[in-house]
Formats: structure tokens, sequence, C-alpha cells
């Protein structure tokens, strides 16, 4: 439906290419259309802007290169400021000196929490770690069968005392887990929590509440690789809400351009850990900030666009 | 010194009116793009505006407030026809079928929609088309306990079409109103998950008239919203559009192009997740939240 990043920069390419130097108006021309692409690629506009300030100023300051022409340049800036935005300090799982390492997540309804929690499971188990599923879920319809048949499919262990569909307190069953998880010595406890709206106050307390229950390692925000712009106000409102440590990404199977990815990073600051890439449980992968560069501004073509002229 | 600071001011808002200078038209971009409304569209309906205020010499910000309300209304075509079919045809009962991408609140909106037709003294049925999704049926049946609706439903990975074929050849038998298929999640970039869509809505078809395809988008959605909408209509027809989860702070913009593109309709929108969370779509308050007060 789009027209894409590089058919558009083509064209800009072609006025700019015979040129020796980065000139305000190449830098503009081509952050223009780079501009247009984040936005169609859903990254939120505050994110836009800022990153694209910054583009500008790298631009200005770049050394000319003898290797490549302007628009050239611009681009080759575009992609490393994404990937250093992206990327930063990629890290795996902090696991805790004494176990459990408690690990909680948190999200809007619908962002794939517990087939994740399934997903990390499996993941861990197959380390050698011996994980225990927590349903504090008792919110939404059968949101605990749903959680201890994905425990049975990943071969795991399961914490439920509580029916759910409105009956129990996930405080109390958060608390639980973790005396259980030292009695049976499971050595990571993953605490999958109800859906909810940022503006939800009410049940961002509860998030907080439960979080404070079991001190995790690692709270992690799961978001939906295809929203839009409200991903800005989500993150906000879950980092002032629980706070998180790092970020997954899921229904990244999907034809999303994930810019909802740079804007998450971008407001929060917190690395984008994990990428889920399926229904099944073993569709998770780590996070690639340079894959995930290539997609939100389908740089696949740029680079290649590069090469080429 | 007071009413210096009145004249003052005066002199200042009569400077100010005599033209809307660009911040002015860079809030309204960003008021539609922050409202996923998308860049192309955007640009258009700004385009629209920029003639419109030249043509009738719009001054302040607040007329200029009132033409996008008026653009925006629209775009979104006040005059749609947004009734939804439920109703039975002589011995056969209406059939609506959901459908939509992974998450989107496909069996809350079936949930609701029973009980919203249950309270207009309809009888209803549900069919657990979700063989797939750990638990989906046991979401849907405490859906139809909650509000009074039967659940047909078959084991876990059982064939989708099957379930669905069973479900409509009950509510035939049990001379239901309404039977509503609720199907699993799928993304719309997955062939094999939507040929299995399609054939869910053919087999159904050998039974009775699917009535009602309604398409589930999450307001949250960004621009691939269309493409799912696109995929989806070309598979299974879509007829209308739930809009979910609006009682978040998503606008749900990428519904102006749906529509426009695809001529069909937001019939309901999600505002919460009870039983009692589903409104008839009203245009007027869905632009309201975008332009804000
Ligand atoms: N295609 C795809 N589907 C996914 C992925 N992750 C989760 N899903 C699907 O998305 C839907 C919602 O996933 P859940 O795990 O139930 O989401 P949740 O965040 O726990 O939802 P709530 O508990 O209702 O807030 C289900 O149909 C999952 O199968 C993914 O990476 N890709
Ligand atoms: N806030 C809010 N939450 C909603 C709304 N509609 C559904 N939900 C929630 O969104 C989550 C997903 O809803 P489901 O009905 O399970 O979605 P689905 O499309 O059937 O999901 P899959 O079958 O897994 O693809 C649940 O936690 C619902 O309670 C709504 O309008 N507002
Ligand atoms: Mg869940
Ligand atoms: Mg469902």
């Amino acid at each position: 439906m789009f027209e894409t990043l590089s058919d558009r920069l083509t064209s800009v390419f072609s006025s700019l290419r015979s040129r020796g130097r980065l000139s305000e108006a190449d830098i503009d021309a081509t952050c223009r259309e780079i501009r247009i692409a984040l936005l169609e690629a859903d990254v939120a506009l505050p994110v836009v802007k800022a990153f694209i300030a910054r583009v500008k100023e790298r631009a200005r300051g770049a050394e000319v290169s003898q290797a490549l022409n302007p628009a050239q340049q611009v681009v080759k800036i575009v992609h490393d400021e994404l990937i250093e935005v992206l990327g930063g300090e990629t890290r795996r799982i902090r696991f805790a000196k004494t176990p459990p390492t408690v690990i909680m997540l948190a999200g809007l309804q619908g962002a794939g929490k517990t087939t994740l929690a399934g997903k990390l499971a499996k993941w861990l188990r197959d380390q050698g770690h011996a994980p225990l599923l927590v349903a504090c879920d008792l919110q939404r319809p059968n949101a605990v069968q749903q959680l201890t048949v994905l425990a049975e499919r990943a071969g795991v262990a399961i914490f439920a005392p509580e029916p759910g569909n409105g009956v129990g307190d996930p405080v109390a069953v958060a608390r639980q887990s973790i005396d259980h998880a030292k009695r049976k010595q499971y050595d990571v406890v993953i605490v999958d929590t109800a859906g909810r709206l940022g503006i939800d106050e009410e049940m961002m307390r509860q998030a907080a509440d439960i979080r404070d229950a079991i001190n995790p390692d690692e709270v992690l925000f799961v978001l939906d690789a295809m929203i839009g712009q409200d991903a800005v106000n989500t993150a906000r409102a879950f980092m002032e809400g629980v706070g998180f440590d790092g970020v997954v990404l899921t229904k990244l199977d999907g034809d999303a351009r994930g810019g909802a990815a740079l804007s998450v990073r971008q407001i929060t600051g917190r690395p984008i850990m994990f990428a889920s890439t399926g229904e099944k449980l073993e569709d998770f992968d780590v996070f690639h900030p340079d894959r995930m560069a290539s997609r939100i501004l389908d740089m696949g073509d740029i680079l290649t666009l590069i090469e080429q002229a | 010194a007071r009413s210096q600071n009145v004249i003052g001011r005066g002199l200042l808002e009569l400077l100010s009116r005599d033209r809307l200078d660009d911040e002015v038209w860079d809030e309204i971009e960003e008021t539609l793009i922050t409202a996923d409304v998308g860049v192309a569209p955007t640009r258009a309906m700004v385009e629209n505006l920029r003639t419109k205020v030249k043509v009738l010499g719009t001054r302040t910000e607040e007329e200029l407030r009132a033409l996008l309300r008026e653009e925006l209304l629209a775009q979104v075509g006040p005059d749609l026809d947004r009734t939804l079919r439920t109703e039975p045809t002589g011995e056969r009962p209406a059939v609506v079928l959901i459908v939509g991408v992974n998450g989107t609140g496909k069996t809350t909106t079936a949930g609701k929609l029973a009980r919203a037709l249950v309270g207009d003294g309809k009888k209803v049925l549900l069919g657990a088309a979700d063989t797939f999704r750990a638990a989906a049926a046991d979401q849907l049946q405490t859906w139809g306990e909650r509000v009074g609706a039967a659940v047909v439903r078959g084991p876990e990975g059982a064939d989708p079409a099957s379930v669905a074929f069973d479900a409509v050849a009950k509510g035939i038998a049990d001379k239901v109103d309404t039977v509503i298929v609720d199907t699993a999640g799928r993304l719309h970039t997955k062939v094999g998950l939507m040929d299995e869509l399609g054939k869910i809505k053919r087999v159904i078809e050998k039974k009775a008239q699917v009535d009602e395809v309604l398409l589930v988008l999450d307001a949250t959605t960004g621009q691939n919203g269309m493409r799912q909408a696109q995929v989806f209509a070309e598979v299974v027809d879509v007829t209308g559009i739930v809009l979910t989860k609006l009682d978040g702070t998503a606008k749900g913009g990428i519904v102006i192009s749906v529509q426009r593109e695809l001529g069909v309709p937001v019939k309901l929108v999600g505002l919460g997740e009870g039983p009692d969370d589903l409104a008839p779509f009203d245009p007027k308050l869905f632009v309201d939240a975008i332009v804000g007060d």
C-alpha cells in the first residue's frame, strides 16, 4: 500500500546524486522523506521529531565521505542512528544471586503476555532452569486455564491457587508464589498479570502492588508490534505506573513495521530484550536491533540502494 | 495599568486573528497523525481545510477547529448504514462471524454482542470455532454462561469449520435468533490460516447465509490496520468493523482510511472488558475524541 522509503528516496537520490557535499537542502529533502516513512512505520510523532533533529545534526557535522554520495550519507546516518537507539546496551535476563529469579510481565490487554509467559518458561527450561509460572490474571475469563495449558505444553510447573474469573486476589497469589518457589526450589518465577490500560488507575495500582509483593528482578513490558501512535502514552503510563526493565515486542511475525520499537526505546530508555514471533511456544527470539532497524525503514532495500549507487 | 493591559490583550487577540499561523496548522496535522489517521489522509485533509479557510475567510483557531471537526465527520461518513443484521430470516437464524488478528477482542465482542441481543429478548447461540488457542473455548463458554447464551464447542484442535457448521446447525434446530461464531485470531499474513478462515465461512454457508462478518480492530493499531482490513475483506467479505479498546488513550484513526478504502462501516465500538461495554459506533463522539476540546 505504502510507497516504500526506497521508492521515495530514489527520486531524492537522483536529484542529489551529482553533488559533492551535504548541503542543508540535501539534508532537508532526505529527512522529509524519512520523516514520512517513520510515521508510516508507526513511530510516534514526538519520537520522529527528536530522531530527525538528531539525524540532521549528525548530517550537518558529518565529514564528507569519498565513497558515498550525499543522500547515501544521510541514509547511512539514519541507519546507524536507528541501530544505536534500538540497540544501546542489549542485555539478557539478570538472574538473582539467590534464587528464585523473579520475572513479572505487564502490558495492555491482548498484547501477548500469557503466551510470552509460556514461551519464556519453555526457553528457560531448555536452558536447564526450573521455572514456575504464576497465574495472577484472575480477571480475564479463563486466563488461569490458558496459562495452565501453556505450562503443560512447556513442561513446566504452575502456581495457580485461585480459579480466577473475578475470584481471588492477584497480589496475594503473587506473594505466595515466591514462598512456594523457594520451598519447591524453582529457580525462576514468571508472573503473568491481567491486561490493563495505562489510564486505568486502579489496575495500575494493582500492578504496582504485585510488583511490591514480589520484588521482581525483571519487569518486562509486553507490547504488540502493531501498535500505532498510542505507544508513547502507553509506554509512559506503564513506566510511571509499574516501571519496567525491559521490553518484549510481540506479533513480529506479521507485516507491521513495528515503529513502536523505536518509540518505546526512545521514550523510556529501556532495552528491547525479546521478540515474540508466533503463537507457538518456540516462536521466540532475543531481539536483534539491526533487523528491527531494517524492518522499520525498509532498510534492506535501502542498503542495497546504497551499494548500487 | 489594568485598563492598558486589557486594551493590550485585546489588540493582541485582534492581530492574532488576522492569520492562522503555521503553528496552528502544525497542531492540526499533529492532532490527526497522533490519532493514527495516517500521513497521506492527514495531508489530504489539511489541504482541504486550507482551501476551505481561504474560501470562507476563516480567521480564528476556534473556527478552524470547527472546520476540522466538519471535515473529519465527512470523512467518517455520518450517513453510512451501520445497522447490524442479527434478525432471523424465516426459519433460519442470523449468522454473525467474528474475525480478526490475535488479541483484538473477538471473543469478548462475541460475548458482549450476545449479551446485548439476549437483553433484547433474543435467543443466542455462540459457536467456539477457535479450537486453537489455549482455553479459547473455555473463555467463550464463560461468556456464554455470563450472558445467558448456549455454546457449541468441539475438542481442542478440532476442525474449526466443522465446529462452526455444528453451531449453525444447532442454531437452526433450536430455532435461535442469532448464531455468533467466534474464530481464532490470525495474522492476515498467514496464508494457511486465512484459507482456513475462508473455509469456515464457506462451510457455514452450506447451512445458512452469513449475515454479518465483523472484523474486530484494536483501536491501538497503527497503519498495519489497513493491511489487516484489506486482506480479511478479500478472504471473507467483511460487512462491518468493531473498533475495540476505545476506553484507552488510542483514538483508532486508522478506521477512517479503512472505511473509505473498503466501504465497510464501523458498526460497533468496545469500551471495556465488561459485558455491557459495547456500543453502536457514533461518528460524532469518535470525531470529538480525536479533535478534543
Ligand atoms: N501471531 C502471533 N500471535 C501471538 C503472539 N504472541 C501472542 N499471540 C496471540 O495473541 C493473542 C493474545 O495473546 P495472549 O498471550 O492471550 O495475550 P495477553 O497479553 O495475555 O492478553 P490478556 O491477558 O487478555 O491481556 C493470542 O491469540 C495469542 O496466541 C505472536 O508473537 N505472534
Ligand atoms: N479495555 C478493553 N479491553 C478489551 C476490550 N475488548 C476486549 N478487551 C480485552 O482484550 C483482551 C483480549 O480480548 P479477547 O476477546 O480474548 O481477544 P481475541 O481477539 O478473542 O483474542 P484471540 O482469540 O487470542 O485472538 C482481553 O483481556 C479482553 O478483556 C475493550 O473494548 N476494552
Ligand atoms: Mg493474558
Ligand atoms: Mg478469542
